[in-house]
């Protein structure tokens, strides 16, 4: 019995997500809804009357660049410092760092959203002609934020190849250094991308810390020191006033960001399965 | 592993350089957050903010606190017995070829990638609006045992799947039955593992924003039944960043947060190292 409520519950979300968003969506035209570039939501929108505009581009190109820069940003720290505590690492500091790992995956969102305020928003305003509150920000705070996730898996593949491999390396001749990294890491390659899929997936879903850095303004821009807005931003930002139409829309734009989600999982999933087995 | 100890190429160096680097900006800015944190909040942390009601002009955390306190403690009721049953379900019944189990697998996988705001809008259309809870402590503890289910099935299942074979074919050596076998001998024996699950879900049910704002609601009072609305301090933290005007109290929030969370971890690695030591013997 309590084995199926996981399953009923996700059938659930979808069910209810999907059937107060995927209406709207046709109503408005899905094309429109999905490559509108204008933004301006309004509460009394009918199929006959249609006031406002509601295109969620803005945001569909937000939560991209923003995750895309986190995993530029993010994935090659992670996956060395994942390198570093399996291969590097003393045993003594081991015992120090991989508990600090841990800590950081369980730092609530919204302290991080507040040191990036506090910090990181500051310093691009006093170093770069921005307000600060930019898409750099938002892409600082979550290549941070993806850093454990990213860690912990590389981690886990990085350790799960045969010391054969690695002892062939070094009895061929090759360095410590040479060994991990034309060796082992090659052979983790399928552990250590899923786990920048992963990363991707948490970068995307986050909202709180996003939020706070990200200026929110709901437009189309490619310079990373411009505010703008994501799909999750955009829904915390205007559920707590929104009413009509205006709230249908914000749970289409749920629809949306479900759907990368599921489509993230699912590449996810395809690489676990592929993943080498020794 | 025995290290070379001098590497004979300079691009070994380098190399070597490039992944301290990495692990110094890694370790760096999470020390950088708590020390910042830390250094900001601590003084402002004063005895008002732990008054016992809430008023705008000492933005108390109590009433918060409390808040947590019930919303995590009510979580863990509903999600571990749950949690827990599934996963034994999944290791000792589920046949890993039936229809049945991979959908149950593949759901929680889902489920565990669902962004939680999308949480906090399903419990905002379910629990509140469809069921009519509305703003209340019971809709936001619902939402978020979903959320945190999959967390607490996943340890159970790897604490589970890791207890010795031995043990259990010694206990139906015995002549114990299957249900007796799981409940007297394999549970316990996975428990460390499956507290320290349980702990950190907690964690993740302290650090929650996005899933309660719409469900729990935002008020700053104490919620007194299951029914009133109220605010856990992440969401006080939230509220009080978002608004600007009492940043210092943010700090001192802040302060409290993360030091619930390290005490959370903390109590979850012990447990987990008491697990590698009777694993030892």
């Amino acid at each position: 019995m309590s084995a199926l409520v996981s399953v009923v519950s996700l059938v659930l979300i979808i069910t209810f997500i999907f059937a107060n968003g995927l209406p709207f969506m046709i109503d408005y035209g899905i094309g429109d809804f999905l490559f509108g570039q204008q933004w301006a939501p309004s509460p009394d929108w009918t199929a006959q009357d249609p006031k406002g505009a509601f295109g969620v581009l803005p945001m569909i190109l937000g939560s991209f660049y923003t995750t895309i820069g986190a995993v530029i940003i993010g994935a090659p720290i992670g996956i060395l410092t994942a390198i570093y505590l399996a291969y590097f690492c003393p045993e003594w500091l081991y015992k120090v760092l991989r508990p600090a790992v841990n800590l950081m995956a369980g730092i609530p969102s919204v302290v991080f959203g507040f040191f990036g305020l506090q910090v990181i928003v500051p310093w691009i305003r006093n170093s770069l002609p921005s307000n600060g509150l930019s898409m750099l920000a938002a892409m600082i705070v979550l290549a941070i934020m993806i850093l454990p996730t990213v860690i912990s898996i590389s981690e886990t593949s990085l350790r799960a190849v045969p010391s054969v491999f690695y002892n062939g390396g070094i009895a061929l001749g090759a360095t410590h250094e040479r060994s991990v990294f034309t060796v082992v890491f090659p052979a983790a390659r399928s552990g250590v991308i899923s786990s920048v899929v992963l990363g991707m997936g948490r970068a995307i879903g986050e909202t709180m810390a996003v939020q706070l850095v990200i200026g929110n303004q709901a437009r189309i821009s490619f310079n990373i020191l411009d505010g703008i807005r994501t799909l999750t931003t955009n829904i915390i930002l205007e559920m707590g006033y929104a009413s009509g139409t205006h709230r249908t829309a914000l749970i289409s734009t749920a629809v949306v960001l479900f759907f990368f989600i599921i489509l993230i999982n699912a590449v996810f999933l395809i690489l676990k399965n592929r993943g080498e087995s020794y | 592993m025995k290290k070379q100890s001098h590497s004979g190429s300079t691009n070994s160096l380098i190399i070597r350089w490039i992944v301290y680097l990495a692990t110094l900006l890694t370790f760096g800015s999470l020390l950088y957050i708590l020390f910042f944190i830390f250094i900001k909040g601590i003084p402002n942390i004063s005895l008002e903010l732990f008054e016992w009601n809430f008023n705008s002009s000492n933005q108390s955390l109590v009433p918060s606190l409390i808040n947590t306190i019930i919303v995590v403690g009510l979580t863990l009721l509903f999600a571990t017995p749950i949690g827990v049953f599934t996963g034994v379900y999944l290791v000792e019944y589920a046949d890993r070829t039936s229809k049945v189990t991979q959908a149950i697998s593949m759901a929680t996988d889902t489920l565990q990638a669902v962004p939680s705001i999308v949480y906090g809008l399903f419990g905002m259309l379910f629990f509140r609006n469809t069921l009519g809870l509305g703003y209340s402590v019971l809709a936001g503890v619902l939402t978020v045992t979903i959320m945190v289910l999959p967390l607490i099935i996943r340890s159970t299942e790897e604490a589970m799947i890791s207890v010795d074979r031995s043990l259990r074919e010694a206990s139906y050596g015995l002549g114990a039955g299957k249900i007796r076998t799981i409940f007297q001998v394999v549970l316990p024996v996975a428990m460390p593992g499956i507290v320290s699950g349980v702990i950190l879900a907690s964690g993740r049910v302290i650090g929650e924003t996005a899933a309660l704002i719409f469900t729990l609601g935002t008020a700053p009072n104490m919620a007194t039944g299951l029914l009133q609305t109220g605010r856990t301090m992440a969401v006080h933290m939230y509220v009080l960043t978002n608004e600007g005007r009492n940043v210092d109290k943010a700090f001192a929030t802040a302060v409290v947060l993360v030091l619930f969370v390290i005490v959370v971890n903390a109590l979850a690695n012990w447990i987990s190292d008491k697990i590698l030591e009777t694993g030892a013997k």
